[in-house]
């Protein structure tokens, strides 16, 4: 127990030194004491079973500030950490609502056709079927070898090395520089790999900064990253908002703009993270933007990262540039960029948790490594990648195949927006269309633009990712995935959506 | 443009730290094996590796399993059999997974608790489900009591990422290292005079390294301490399948739910498949908690730890068969406690002391008699020596951090018999030719 000396008002010159401070802090002592001796009596009601056990308690020293023990639930129990009782409290954001609602009442052509349309969730169901020919061909062999020595569960249970298998590592490796089209090679050895891209984001970012730092984020941006920078490593994000009238792309001046707003905070900002291709918005950075974004980290001394998970999902004529690839120059130190990558997205296993870190920096390799141990992949799941990705000859195929379908599904979704007066973002990668429906909003505004989407939500049984949830600065934008839903799904998901429109374009 | 000549952009302090306690010896004598791996045929004078504490003896249980049920790890013929799997990344988890984890944790423990599958979050290992618990209960800078000796990778998995530290309550020989409420007592009140915020304690039962499991006594002595201190209990049960007799084992789980006046909401249970399933390399962890706070957070948190949706298919499959779970269950519990038998009959003929184990892949063994200081140092000395030169890796106490030097954690479930036997005649020699040695000085 401390003695708390009571405010310096009571003593400073009333009644000297005993009545003005030494009775008081008696006072104050008896009283807390008194206090604490009662604060853990039993609320009258208790029941009386607890007495029951008591027997069997007698064994414990009573404790002098316990006069009888709680009895289970009249008592709250140990609190939870602070950082804890925010998740829990935590309202589900609109990104979450939405997929809830869905999971009650899921949209299905034949058995339930006018449930809710999911276009909320990033998952690419276009080329499902590729892998599944390829499983149904190759599964045995790959999971667990041909003859009965190599069905050895041996080879798939013990631990494995730390940071994924060595096989797996090439053939990633090699999947992502095919994706790139040849244009960078990756080296194995500096894959470090994890159950999927999100703890690989959170992995890296506990490598990078420390608590109360923060990341600029070129804004709109992935949502997710809310979670999976800001929930344990107490990162901060400061958006660094793009704009349409500058076609959403980033802006060294913004960057700068933000970086010394954060200085004059007392904010350590220490890296850059961006989408490339971008989530929500779909455009892909130009080799210029790269150029300069890494003058610009490292005229700070800044790390980069460039999470490209979507680098395999490209339809537009643009081409993707990789970071990596502006790191073969030679002109910049590559110990300050990493990359985030993962099947989630371009092979279209979310399910399996397969993600990657790729680091041009031996330290944050090794720690980095190390801290696989939170997230590994599952070996048969391991196994069974070595073995698909190993195909060459399927990789190219579906990798082909896979951004055909692409293309033509956003082609029918932006042509059918367009005959709702929707206009699309020109994007040219990933799963979205980014749609502006501001002309449709009640009131120009973060409300006017919830408004909106959850009358598209409730009315017309859409699940749309707002604008808001991705921090874009101008209301109305909303994020619009293409890849779950069949080309004979369009026009009903249109027809729908027109229904809403046109009542809230009638109030405007 | 700047070039940066010369400066590197800082790491953090984490990354930098070395919290992660990966330099001890227990990770140093793996890295002795890896660099020279025995094996009967190729290698009859590499290390054999006693550092693991992996189960191997029923593989072929599994492996047989697989084999006469394709069905288990196909995606079957149904046409949205294999996409509803590749697309499912719902945290919650396969109902049908966690219904089988249900029920596995209680045939281990025969019946004598129920586990409700809507309270049991998935992790990619208990490695996660021990990290996750101390972000979840604790914030930087508060503190966790652990009993010592403990495994060497709570260092890492409690305090690298999460900020938190530990206060290990030292166990003696001299009552077989069993915790006692005394030490406990003394350990909180000892925090508490440092001002540190205790938020749990933290119980592997059975105990790695010690290979016992705590007596029901005790568990009731804990979980009335934790209630009064208001404090939660994490009781890491990872090997709980690994209790040669079943009725030695008892589960908090057991008590919880009969005491009343036990608030439930400040215990939680650590699982996995690694151990008592022999399949570390799956990646399955689960969090069991009464409290519905943890249950949820723990599942927003489990993003960034999830199993692999093909793994809890094929594993929702085989764990279902009540039928093979209990024969592997009985099996595996058999066999382990032959190997234990046998590696503490051989122990004993080579007049070496073991503590009376009567769980877990590994014996606690005394090797006091052969430090040349009963220290750290001379702890370290003999470890040096039993891997360079008798070329066993074994985990000296003192990276798990044991108050009285000399015991060793010596691991026998992760070889072949062979093996096991090659291994136990080099220690014999070791024992005979020191003694021999000592004589002559």
């Amino acid at each position: 127990m401390r003695i708390i000396v009571p405010l310096q008002g009571i003593v400073q010159g009333r009644g000297g030194l005993i009545l003005g401070s030494l009775i008081p802090c008696a006072l104050l002592y008896f009283f807390q004491f008194y206090l604490k001796r009662n604060r853990s009596s039993p609320p009258p009601d208790s029941p009386s079973a607890s007495t029951a056990n008591l027997p069997e308690l007698t064994g414990i020293p009573r404790n002098s500030s316990r006069t009888s023990l709680p009895t289970r639930g009249s008592i709250r129990p140990a609190p939870v950490s602070s950082r804890a009782t925010a998740i829990a409290r935590a309202s589900d954001s609109a990104y979450y609502t939405g997929w809830k609602k869905w999971l009650e009442d899921p949209y299905h052509p034949t058995s339930n056709p006018d449930g809710i349309i999911q276009l909320g969730l990033s998952e690419n169901h276009l080329s499902l079927d590729l892998i599944e020919e390829w499983l149904a061909a190759n599964l045995q062999k790959s999971l667990l070898g041909e003859k009965r020595g190599d069905l050895s569960i041996c080879g798939l249970a013990t631990y494995e090395p730390l940071g994924g298998l060595m096989d797996l590592k090439m053939v990633m490796a090699g999947f992502m520089s095919k994706i790139m089209r040849g244009s960078v090679s990756f080296n194995p050895a500096q894959i470090i790999l994890t159950a999927g891209a999100t703890p690989a984001i959170e992995a890296l970012s506990f490598c990078l900064a420390d608590p109360g730092n923060a990341f600029l984020v070129p804004s709109p941006y992935y949502p997710g990253f809310d979670r999976d920078i800001k929930l344990r490593t107490g990162i901060e994000l400061i958006p660094v908002h793009c704009r349409s009238s500058n076609n959403f792309s980033l802006s060294i001046a913004a960057l700068e703009r933000e970086y010394k707003q954060a200085k004059k905070r007392g904010i350590k900002v220490r890296a850059v993270l961006l989408s490339n291709p971008s989530n929500p918005v779909g455009n892909i950075l130009h080799r210029e933007t790269l150029y300069d974004l890494l003058s610009f980290v490292t005229d700070k001394n800044l790390h980069l990262i460039s999470d490209e998970v979507y680098a395999g999902s490209t339809y537009g004529t643009e081409e993707f540039v990789s970071i990596a690839e502006l790191l073969d120059t030679g002109v910049f130190d590559n110990s300050r960029v990493h990359i985030i990558y993962g099947l989630s997205k371009d092979l279209s296993l979310p399910g399996f948790r397969v993600g990657a870190i790729y680091s041009y920096n031996e330290n944050v390799i090794a720690a980095a490594s190390k801290l696989t141990r939170f997230s590994s992949i599952s070996l048969p799941t391991q196994h069974l990648l070595v073995s698909m990705l190993s195909d060459t000859k399927f990789v190219e195929e579906y990798l082909k195949v896979n951004r055909e379908r692409l293309a033509q599904m956003h082609a029918l979704f932006v042509e059918g927006l367009k005959q709702l007066g929707v206009e699309c973002f020109k994007s040219s990668g990933g799963f979205y269309c980014w749609v502006d429906m501001s002309k449709f909003l009640k009131s120009y505004s973060v409300k006017g633009e919830l408004e909106l989407w959850e009358n598209i939500l409730n009315v017309a049984k859409v699940v749309l990712t707002p604008g808001a949830s991705c921090h874009c600065i101008e209301p109305g934008w909303f994020r619009c995935c293409f890849t779950t839903v069949t080309e004979r799904d369009v026009p009903l998901v249109m027809n729908r959506i027109s229904k809403v429109l046109k009542d809230h374009k009638a109030t405007h | 443009m700047a070039r940066g000549i010369g400066l590197e952009a800082p790491l953090s302090k984490m990354a930098n730290s070395n919290a992660h306690g990966e330099e001890s010896p227990y990770f140093a004598g793996w890295k002795a094996y890896n660099e020279n791996p025995y094996d009967p045929k190729e290698n009859p004078t590499g290390v054999i590796q006693m550092g693991l504490a992996e189960n191997q003896v029923s593989f072929d249980l599994l492996e047989n399993y697989l084999e006469e049920h394709p069905e288990a790890y196909n995606w079957g013929s149904g046409p949205s059999s294999f996409r509803e799997n590749a697309l499912f990344q719902d945290y919650h988890g396969l109902q049908t997974f966690r219904k089988a984890m249900a029920s596995f944790m209680e045939k281990i423990r025969s019946g004598r608790a129920k586990f409700d599958p809507d309270r049991i979050v998935l992790t990619a290992g208990a490695t996660a489900t021990n990290e996750l618990l101390t972000f979840i209960l604790a914030d930087p800078g508060d503190a966790l009591l652990v009993p010592t000796p403990y495994y060497p990778g709570f260092d890492r998995d409690l305090r690298w990422r999460t900020g938190v530290s530990i206060i290990p309550i030292p166990c003696h020989s001299s009552n077989s290292f069993q915790l006692t409420l005394q030490s406990l007592e003394t350990a909180f009140a000892n925090a508490e005079a440092l001002n540190l915020k205790v938020k749990a304690l933290l119980i592997t039962n059975p105990s790695n390294p010690l290979g016992i499991s705590s007596p029901r006594s005790l568990l009731e002595d804990i979980l009335n301490f934790i209630n009064t201190k208001k404090i939660h209990l994490i009781s890491d049960e990872i090997y709980s399948g690994s209790v040669f007799s079943s009725n030695d084992f008892v589960s908090v789980a057991e008590i919880v739910e009969d005491r009343i006046h036990i608030n439930s909401k400040q215990v939680h249970i650590v699982y996995s498949l690694s151990k008592d399933l022999g399949l570390p390399g799956f990646r399955v962890g689960a969090l069991y908690s009464y409290n519905d706070k943890v249950v949820k957070t723990a599942r927003r948190m489990s993003s960034f730890s999830r199993v692999s949706s093909q793994t809890q298919k094929m594993l929702s499959f085989m764990l279902s068969d009540e039928e093979f779970t209990l024969k592997y269950i009985k099996t595996n519990r058999k066999r382990l406690k032959e190997r234990h038998s046998r590696i503490v009959d051989e122990l004993r003929n080579s007049g070496i002391d073991c503590l009376k184990g009567n769980a877990g892949l590994f014996c606690w063994v005394n090797l006091g008699e052969f430090l040349e200081q009963k220290s750290t140092e001379g702890e370290l000395k003999l470890w040096k020596v039993i891997v360079d030169e008798v070329k066993l890796n074994i985990s000296p106490g003192s990276s798990c951090h044991c108050s009285e030097a000399g015991w060793f954690r010596v691991c026998f479930a992760n070889m072949s018999q062979e093996t096991l036997e090659v291994a136990l005649r080099r220690l014999r020699e070791f024992a005979e030719k020191i003694r021999a040695t000592k004589k002559i000085s």
